[in-house]
């Protein structure tokens, strides 16, 4: 696609049915990662994706599908001397973010954009409290007073649900569950209100019941606040709960997106079908099934099949998938797979579960 | 009707915990209260709950890799508790367990052949030029080949580590296994193989397994009967089929009722419980649920509930069942 003006819509394949300029746009992202002097490998090839005010986009994929680096390259938190984004772009309210400095960056990083991770106690700095930590946010970007940077950090505390904020607000985070901690750094994430949301699997190390409070919670700030969500998971059943798109990414490659009722109810691309398969659903022991898994591995980066990268792993290869490399076409408005084969594959109906 | 293969009766473990100048013990953090519950030969039984319900303590006390601190475990008809060092090694041979991390579980300076045979040596089974080909054929019997003997743990995938791992587990030809969390590292896709690859096992090899899980969806796929626990305590026990059409406890009920179902749209009514998990340390008084509890009521702080048939095998510890 050629450079058009920041901020003009889209025309082409690429554009996503919608009056408005997209909140962050990423358009053919490459982020490259040099193992050595001799060997780099392209952890995300060629990612374009949009992401609109007020929607939740799901990055769907397993471990070394690129969904992470492709969150870390638009934070600008790739490891230093090692990663870079090597091509492409990744616009921000009309501005390339990519070739911003460090310092650049961190304003951007915390007011525009907020991130919550996977491990609170990771991300949460262990001899501050929450109170002070959510502080730091606020005068840093919004130049409060410490007074009312204090008052907003107890109003984020009470915003995300915790109990008693104005006792919380001095507790360390050692002191809070899991669950409480996953609450604060959300509160963190939010307390400048960002107007994009990144979630790298805030709720895989959770247990169901509070994972349910998550989710509830996350979708009710973004009714109050109207943020945009980018939500990474590997978790299918989480993606149908929150999300209103999908993006699936299988080698470093987008294989599929769309809207998230046409690619659960008509999945197009083998891989993408073929998740949707291998999970166990609920109701299971009624009528037991054997699960339909997907044979071998995910391609090392440094060693991808030619052709589809998926091909070695199909069930519906033939010798056109070994060569050329399948680009995304659009089946369906909004809906893009990258398959060879996807025009004469019927993939079938989806389970009966 | 025959005796089950294991009987587990008010099973506890308790974990001390010191402090005070003198390192005495005072407190006890109470992972595993009084968890009694049986398994047939042939059964695979699904153990479910959130992290801090004692479901990993209980495999690991019924393996004795635990000391229970009170409580019988009888192993078709022996009660392992009592068993003496020499003893134990043979009843060691007919239970194995499979790990949850392929990553840590592995020697990284072992051959596959060495983690294999290691077993066999160690029980005394065989003469060392049938180990070899005893260890091909664990191989071949979990998807892998004899090609992979000579290759170290670093060579593979998780999916094939966990392979490598359940071919050690089934190298004494146990009769019982517990696979504590089997398949929660793995990658979605990768998960459905080794979960049909245990299946087969299985059926082939007639095993008896005690499947611990937090993934509600896995357990209804593989297990016959589902425990639930919670803070140490048995909540529920029923059929797959039952509990996950007829939930009686209210936990279970609000535990399946938060798992996320992938069809977008169709969100259930969810029950979203209050707060947090409580400390294992002072659990709450009666029953441990009713901090949680959506239905609870004064009665439910009094008395610890006992386990009450609600159904045909199907039992439930809320003072609120009919």
């Amino acid at each position: 696609m050629d450079d058009t003006a920041h901020g003009a819509p889209l025309t082409g394949d690429l554009a996503v049915p919608s009056e408005t300029a997209p909140l962050l746009q990423v358009e053919n992202l490459q982020t490259t990662f040099e193992l050595s002097k001799k060997l780099s490998v392209c952890a995300v090839d060629g990612v374009s994706f949009e992401v609109h005010a007020g929607e939740t986009l799901a990055i769907v994929g397993e471990s070394g599908s690129g969904k992470s680096v492709t969150s870390l390259s638009i934070m600008g938190l790739l490891p230093k001397d090692v990663g870079r984004v090597s091509g492409g772009s990744i616009t921000l309210q009309g501005r390339d973010i990519t070739r911003l400095s460090d310092t650049e960056m961190r304003d951007i990083r915390g007011k525009d954009i907020g991130m919550i991770f996977q491990e609170p106690m990771t991300s949460l700095n262990p001899v501050h409290t929450v109170g002070q930590q959510i502080a730091e946010m606020v005068i840093r970007h919004q130049n409060l007073s410490n007074a009312k940077a204090r008052a907003r950090a107890i109003e984020m505390l009470d915003l995300v649900g915790i109990p008693e904020p104005t006792a919380r607000v001095d507790t360390y985070p050692h002191e809070m569950s899991g669950g409480m901690r996953q609450r604060a750094m959300i509160a963190m994430a939010l307390a400048c209100k960002p107007r994009i949301l990144i979630a790298d699997e805030p709720t895989t190390a959770l247990d169901v019941t509070i994972q349910a409070q998550m989710l509830e919670l996350m979708q009710e700030l973004q009714d109050k606040l109207g943020m945009a969500i980018i939500f990474i998971t590997h978790d299918l059943g989480v993606v149908a709960e929150v999300a209103d798109r999908v993006v699936v990414m299988y080698a470093a490659q987008v294989v599929e997106t769309g809207p998230v009722e046409d690619i659960f109810a008509n999945p197009r691309m083998p891989y993408t079908a073929g998740l949707m398969n291998s999970i166990p659903r609920l109701g299971s022991s009624i009528n037991k099934t054997r699960l339909e898994a997907i044979p071998g591995t995910v391609p090392a980066l440094t060693s991808l099949p030619a052709g589809c990268r998926f091909h070695p792993r199909c069930s519906f290869a033939t010798d056109v998938c070994k060569v050329g490399n399948p680009v995304l076409e659009e089946a369906s408005p909004g809906h893009m797979i990258r398959c060879t084969r996807w025009r004469e594959l019927t993939l079938g109906e989806r389970r009966a579960s | 009707m025959t005796a089950p293969l294991l009987e587990v009766d008010n099973l506890k473990k308790y974990f001390p915990i010191h402090g005070g100048v003198l390192q005495r013990v005072v407190n006890n953090v109470k992972a595993v209260n009084d968890v009694s519950f049986d398994i047939n030969a042939g059964e695979v039984v699904g153990l479910v709950g959130e992290s801090g319900s004692g479901k990993t303590t209980v495999g690991r006390t019924l393996l004795r890799l635990e000391q229970a601190t009170s409580g019988n475990v009888r192993f078709g008809g022996v009660d392992v508790m009592g068993l003496n060092a020499t003893d134990m090694r043979s009843y060691r041979k007919r239970m194995q367990i499979i790990f949850q991390d392929p990553y840590a579980s592995l020697n990284p300076r072992e051959k596959v052949r060495e983690v294999l045979t290691h077993p066999l040596r160690l029980h005394r089974i065989g003469t060392a030029s049938e180990h070899e080909d005893r260890a091909a054929s664990l191989l071949e019997k979990v998807g892998l080949s004899r090609d992979h003997l000579d290759r170290f743990p670093h060579e593979f995938s998780g999916g094939q580590r966990q392979r490598i791992g359940i071919a050690r587990a089934l190298a004494v030809e146990p009769e019982f296994i517990v696979a504590d969390e089997p398949v929660s590292a793995l990658d979605v896709s990768i998960q459905a193989q080794v979960i049909n690859l245990l299946e087969d096992l299985k059926n082939d090899l007639d095993l008896t397994m005690l499947f611990i899980a937090h993934d509600l969806g896995v357990v209804e796929h593989i297990c016959d009967r589902v425990i639930v626990m919670y803070l140490g305590r048995v909540m529920e026990i029923a059929s797959a089929a039952d509990l996950y059409a007829r939930p009686n406890h209210p936990y279970t009920q609000a535990l399946l009722s938060a798992v996320p179902i992938p069809e977008p749209g169709k969100r259930r009514k969810r029950t979203v419980l209050k707060g947090d998990i409580p400390s294992p340390i002072n659990p709450p008084s009666g029953c441990v649920f009713r901090t949680r509890c959506p239905m609870a009521t004064e009665d439910c702080a009094k008395v610890v509930p006992e386990l009450k048939s609600v159904g045909d095998g199907h039992t439930s510890a809320c003072i609120h069942t009919t």
